[in-house]
């Protein structure tokens, strides 16, 4: 981790790095340490902000809460669902783009742009199409028999925020499948083909397994972003509603803090995040050590 | 060390040949037979992934170039309206209309671009400098200081949010750019991309340049500058995009800097009675121009730094 030939000098090194773990420190370390504290405080006068220890307790309320339990289930439904609808339409349009011959590079640069789009805009692009007075999309569904509303209706509520939130999520993940399938050796496809194999066959025996250390990297960078990265989806689109029918895991830290002003128990929310962050990091490092012996 | 390794970036040489050959090589019958079926179909299909993906946005610049009243009227013409100039210079320079206080959208987006630079660039300097502390010393805590940074990956503002809200408000740095970008610009990612370009650099290089008497600062400015400049090129996209897309930071800290990100959301949230479509369609539009024009002018360096910054 380190080179042979290194320069001697004994306070120049610590002044490099001292604005970075100065930042880290006081806006990542020692936050997050709070976090931790105050999970195992509760709040006895919200005036003068007087704590008492009380061990495990807002962990204990926490697990207790069906509203929590509910949260849980709106996330893995929300985090599935974006992360196989932003791949499966991701690899087959990568597939598609590998296979033309002209204009595969125009095509990239036409469906990269939303890449570039933030998710909170993400967000209102599709709130418009959908808005229930004036939406363009909801208008034809209402036309159809089929009203959409989703101030009031949490299924359709749901299925909102996942489109937005795949949308966004296709352009990243066509970039890396595209990536990969370009780093598939021809040869190899053609020595199955010259064996007879078909398109399908192909695909699914030879393309498919050589991507799959993409696809794992995909898959662990999408959960990442659907657990964390769509609070502003949620927030600017449906606010955690109807009724916590999209009250994902981050949302209902920020609410029950910041709103609900539960200090304990939004940090014990915290915690559990921070739990499942570094779940996710050392299973996405673990599995990049593994491919590099590839 | 175990995580850093990981970020050895593909080897250059080892990309396999260019699909552009594919025409010319012998190939068996059947498959030559198919291609010009399968690559109409593919054509086909990506102008459909095409137009989907461009669906949205092209509905809500058209709302942008009408009346209120044409959008309010459901359904709203698909064909651009006459309302544009009037439009945008009304978001421009007055903001929604529908807001006790309205800020105009030029502020906004100004805001949003001193808060996109001061992280992009922010984030690239202390990562290059600590990078390069990290690999060209050697110092007691060297370790500690290359795993404090790591731990940063774990921590992504959301779940550490209302704490850090309260060291912001100690430090007095609410609703300034200094509280907008400084809490932000610690980078695990972008350090270790600098670390493992670094350690690709040969070690010839640093010995030529300490026989020739130069310190470690020169060496820094003359020889390591210089051969990050794609990575920094590739990473100031990256991280441009990163800073100008943020909500939930600017949404709790600013009150009068709002980033034009959440000034959508402050349009928005009066009400869907009460929303000035035209102003806020236009507003959108305005808030993706930045980002999706970095994106598309720096597009070969940054899709680069994208597919080998993450893997």
């Amino acid at each position: 981790m380190h080179k042979r030939v290194t320069f001697d000098n004994r306070w120049l090194p610590y002044l490099l790095v001292a604005p970075q773990i100065a930042v880290t420190v006081v806006f990542f370390l020692w936050p997050a340490g709070q976090a931790l504290q105050q999970s195992v405080y509760r709040v006895t006068n919200v005036f003068t902000g007087a704590a008492r220890f009380v061990w495990f307790d807002n962990f204990e309320h926490l697990f207790n809460d069906s509203l929590y339990w509910d949260s849980v289930q709106v996330t893995f439904v929300f985090s599935a669902a974006v992360t196989v609808l932003s791949m499966a339409a991701a690899l087959f349009l990568a597939v598609m783009a590998d296979r033309v011959v002209k204009g595969a590079s125009l095509y990239k640069t036409l469906l990269v742009w939303p890449y570039a789009v933030a998710p909170a805009v993400a967000g209102v692009l599709w709130l418009f199409l959908f808005q229930p007075a004036v939406g363009i999309i909801s208008y034809e569904l209402a036309q159809m028999g089929q009203p959409f509303n989703f101030r009031v209706d949490g299924t359709q509520a749901m299925l909102l925020v996942i489109l937005a939130a795949a949308w966004k999520q296709v352009s990243y993940n066509f970039l890396f499948f595209l990536a990969g399938l370009q780093a598939i050796p021809k040869s190899l496809i053609e020595a199955a083909a010259i064996d007879g194999a078909g398109p399908a066959k192909r695909f699914w025996t030879i393309v498919f397994p050589l991507l799959s250390p993409t696809t794992f990297f995909l898959l662990v960078v999408n959960i990442v972003y659907a657990f964390f990265d769509t609070f502003s989806i949620i927030h600017a689109v449906t606010a955690g509603g109807p009724a916590g029918a999209t009250n994902m895991l981050v949302y209902k830290v920020y609410n029950d803090g910041f709103i609900g002003l539960d200090l304990g128990g939004s940090a014990a929310q915290s915690v559990v995040l921070m739990a499942i962050v570094v779940t996710l990091t050392v299973v996405q490092f673990r599995f990049i050590e593994r491919r590099v012996h590839y | 060390m175990a995580a850093g390794t990981a970020y050895t970036p593909p080897a250059h040489g080892d990309r396999p040949a260019r699909p552009a050959k594919r025409r010319t090589r012998a190939t068996p019958a059947g498959m030559v037979e198919n291609r010009r079926r399968s690559a109409l179909m593919a054509h086909g299909v990506l102008i459909l992934g095409l137009l989907i993906v461009a669906f949205p946005l092209y509905v809500t610049f058209v709302a942008s170039t009408h009346e209120l009243r044409e959008i309010t009227n459901a359904p709203m013409s698909l064909i651009p309206g006459d309302r544009m100039i009037d439009v945008y210079s009304r978001a421009l320079l007055r903001g929604s209309a529908n807001l006790t206080s309205a800020t105009p959208v030029w502020f906004m987006m100004w805001n949003s671009l001193v808060m996109a630079m001061l992280i992009a660039v922010g984030k690239i300097v202390i990562s290059i400098l600590s990078a390069f502390a990290i690999v060209y010393f050697r110092f007691p805590g060297r370790m500690v200081f290359f795993w404090m940074i790591f731990i940063t990956l774990m921590l992504p503002v959301e779940v550490r949010i209302l704490p850090t809200y309260e060291v912001v408000a100690n430090l007095g740095m609410l609703d300034s750019y200094a509280g907008l970008a400084v809490p932000l610009i610690a980078s695990a990612t972008a350090t270790f991309l600098f670390r493992q370009l670094f350690m690709t650099l040969p070690d010839e290089l640093t010995e030529a340049a300490r026989m020739d008497g130069a310190g470690p600062m020169r060496f820094f400015v003359d020889f390591v500058l210089p051969l990050s400049r794609t990575n920094i090129a590739a990473l100031f996209v990256i991280l441009f995009i990163y800073g100008w897309n943020q909500y939930l930071w600017p949404l709790l800290i600013t009150d009068n800097l709002e980033t034009v990100v959440v000034g959508i959301y402050r349009m928005l949230n009066v009400g869907d009675d009460n929303a000035d479509w035209p102003v806020i369609m236009a507003t959108v539009v305005l808030a993706m121009v930045p980002p999706v024009l970095v994106v598309l002018v720096m597009q070969r360096q940054f899709v680069k730094g994208l597919v080998e910054t993450e893997k």
